[in-house]
């Protein structure tokens, strides 16, 4: 890739950060009425005095556009806030509950794209009347079925079949590595199935396209088997789309965490954020969808970036 | 008729498939064999049996009735939302076509912005803003699925825009409502359906998963979402009210899912890969 296309891309990445930002800023300053007087009755009596002490403590009585920039000053020094309830930097919380919804992301990414590719390539090969409308079905079952449900039933099959099987909480790998992949287990399966069917049909419908040209004809008439024709071919190609798309899962993946989290009791930034919004402690809620949000956003642009250095055809244009 | 069944098996068995549930969800007053509010103490967290055919819930309510009630909950909230994303959206693409230049450039990176956060971050930071509700969670998901149908109708708007017809059109004067209303939305329609079709599939696991947090539907609303996570809670002592909810919820979304698949198929060969 020219640099000429990665400062392009460089510059569309902070427009789009900008942009979340700012929508993040406004979330909270267009809440109705009173954050300020629920942000005082945490620890003490309401009065006009205080209201209007702390609107001038927190800067809200200046205009948005200077509010705005104090605020991603201090964003883009490391300060995100406070929490209204424990006093402690934002900052501090989100790190903390930040590893268990990263490990279930990856596990739930890893597992599901991993099986997504042969599972694909077993749905293209066969190919037919019949499977075709029971390969279609079934993705469509898989992308539908809810994952939190399937969580649930999960645990309840778990503990009818295997009573001393721990299914809830979260164990650090590092204090407790059985405890922390037998925790992981299940949430990961139930994570990692929409991604799986979304994935793997992604994978087939490429694969068909991929054996369809000219390309894989000229290698079957060379003499080329028809196994290294489909895996070192046609798969090759298949997967440049299939790298993209496991860039947007990123944004499933978080927004799943969060309510797989809620089922299994792991404390996570889902279980951070939803704590939040339940306390109205409004500079966590902000924070952590800032950054979240901000995860999403870089993950994609590195997949971009990967795209365009895999598929020379990008790269050229 | 018998032909067009024969010949689009699929669209009509998911047309059937969501047509009956859409009218079990319309019925739900005539039909529930009992009141999704009455709770009957005695008859708490029972199984399927012939009194109530999918059994009772943590507070002796049928869990049928509830069901059928909770259809009508889900449909109303991703209907509003949808429409909601529809008309907003959809106007937004088109004009940005329409007009193009730097109008354009703004609302489709406003568009972006919108797009780059994850859905379900972006409704809990809205549902935040406005107290948990159903308004609230059909507006948060309306909002979310604006920028879907702004890129999505952009594109085509755009070709059609610089089609013969509609510069011609444009020569004999006819005004930008006119060449709004008459040459862009009937040609976009079949891409429209197929969309909400499956955006409405999306917004019912949406809406359940924010009900299931606490941020949709409010206790003692009838809702699926709802009654999985009050199912949760009694699990081990009876797993009936979370198993038969979370098969309502499937088989609502699954069948919008087929839908917007089976239409696209019918509709439009050709948009097999260019929609999505």
């Amino acid at each position: 890739m020219s640099s000429r296309q990665l400062l392009g891309r460089s510059i569309d990445l902070l427009i789009v950060l900008f942009g979340v930002s700012v929508v993040v800023f406004l979330m909270i300053r267009l809440i109705p009425g009173d954050a300020v007087a629920i942000m005082l009755g945490a620890n003490t009596e309401v009065t006009p005095d205080r209201i209007a002490e702390l609107r001038g403590r927190l800067g809200l009585d200046l205009p948005l556009p200077v509010q705005y920039l104090n605020w991603i000053g201090g964003v883009l020094h490391g300060n995100l806030g406070t929490s209204i309830w424990t006093g402690r930097p934002v900052i501090e919380e989100i790190a903390a509950n930040a590893w268990p919804t990263i490990e279930l992301a990856v596990l739930s990414l890893l597992l599901g794209a991993g099986l997504a590719v042969p599972l694909g390539c077993f749905m293209a090969e066969a190919r037919g009347k019949g499977s075709e409308v029971a390969v279609r079905v079934g993705a469509i079952a898989g992308l539908t079925i809810p994952s939190f449900w399937l969580g649930i039933v999960a645990i309840y099959a778990v503990s009818k079949l295997v009573p001393g099987f721990s299914s809830l909480g979260y164990v650090p790998f590092t204090e407790d590595p059985l405890g922390n992949a037998q925790r992981m287990v299940l949430p990961v399966i139930a994570l990692s199935l929409p991604i799986l069917a979304n994935l793997s049909r992604l994978v087939r419908s490429a694969m068909l396209d991929a054996l369809g040209q000219d390309y894989i004809r000229t290698a079957r008439a060379k003499g080329a088997g028809r196994r290294l024709v489909v895996y070192r071919h046609a798969l090759r190609n298949a997967l440049i789309p299939f790298v993209t798309s496991v860039g947007v899962q990123a944004g499933y993946l978080l927004g799943g965490a969060i309510v797989i989290e809620q089922v299994f009791a792991i404390p996570g930034l889902g279980r951070l954020v939803l704590g939040a919004v339940t306390e109205r402690n409004y500079p966590l809620v902000q924070a952590t969808i800032l950054v979240m949000t901000a995860a999403v956003v870089l993950v994609n642009f590195v997949v971009d970036l990967l795209y365009t250095a895999i598929d020379p055809r990008v790269a050229r244009t | 008729m018998i032909r067009f069944i024969r010949r689009h098996k699929l669209l009509s068995f998911s047309v059937a498939f969501v047509a009956v549930q859409l009218l079990l969800a319309l019925l739900a007053p005539w039909i529930s064999p009992h009141d999704p509010f009455v709770q009957t103490m005695v008859q708490r967290m029972k199984g399927p049996n012939p009194a109530y055919w999918l059994g009772t819930d943590h507070l002796g309510r049928d869990i049928l009735a509830r069901i059928l009630y909770g259809y009508r909950t889900s449909l109303i909230t991703c209907t509003l939302a949808v429409g909601l994303a529809l008309i907003v959206g959809g106007t937004l693409g088109m004009l940005a076509a329409f007009y193009s230049g730097w109008f354009d450039r703004i609302i489709m990176r406003l568009m972006d912005v919108l797009f780059a956060f994850p859905i379900l971050l972006l409704a809990i930071g809205i549902i935040a803003m406005l107290g948990p509700n159903t308004w609230s969670a059909a507006l948060a998901i309306g909002i979310v699925y604006t920028p879907i149908f702004a890129r999505l109708l952009r594109g085509p708007a755009l070709v059609i825009c610089e089609s013969e017809y509609v510069l011609g059109a444009k020569a004999i004067g006819a005004s930008d409502t006119r060449i709004l209303f008459t040459h862009l939305l009937p040609n976009l329609a079949s891409v429209v359906l197929v969309q909400a079709s499956l955006l409405l599939s999306a917004a019912i696991l949406v809406e359940a998963s924010l009900s299931f947090l606490g941020l949709g539907a409010q206790p003692p609303t009838p809702s699926l979402g709802l009654m999985l996570s009050e199912g949760r809670n009694f699990l081990l002592l009876s797993p009936w009210p979370a198993v038969f909810a979370g098969f309502a919820i499937l088989f609502l979304s699954f069948g919008f899912n087929l839908l917007g698949d089976a239409l696209r198929d019918s509709l439009d060969p050709r948009l097999r890969n260019t929609v999505r």
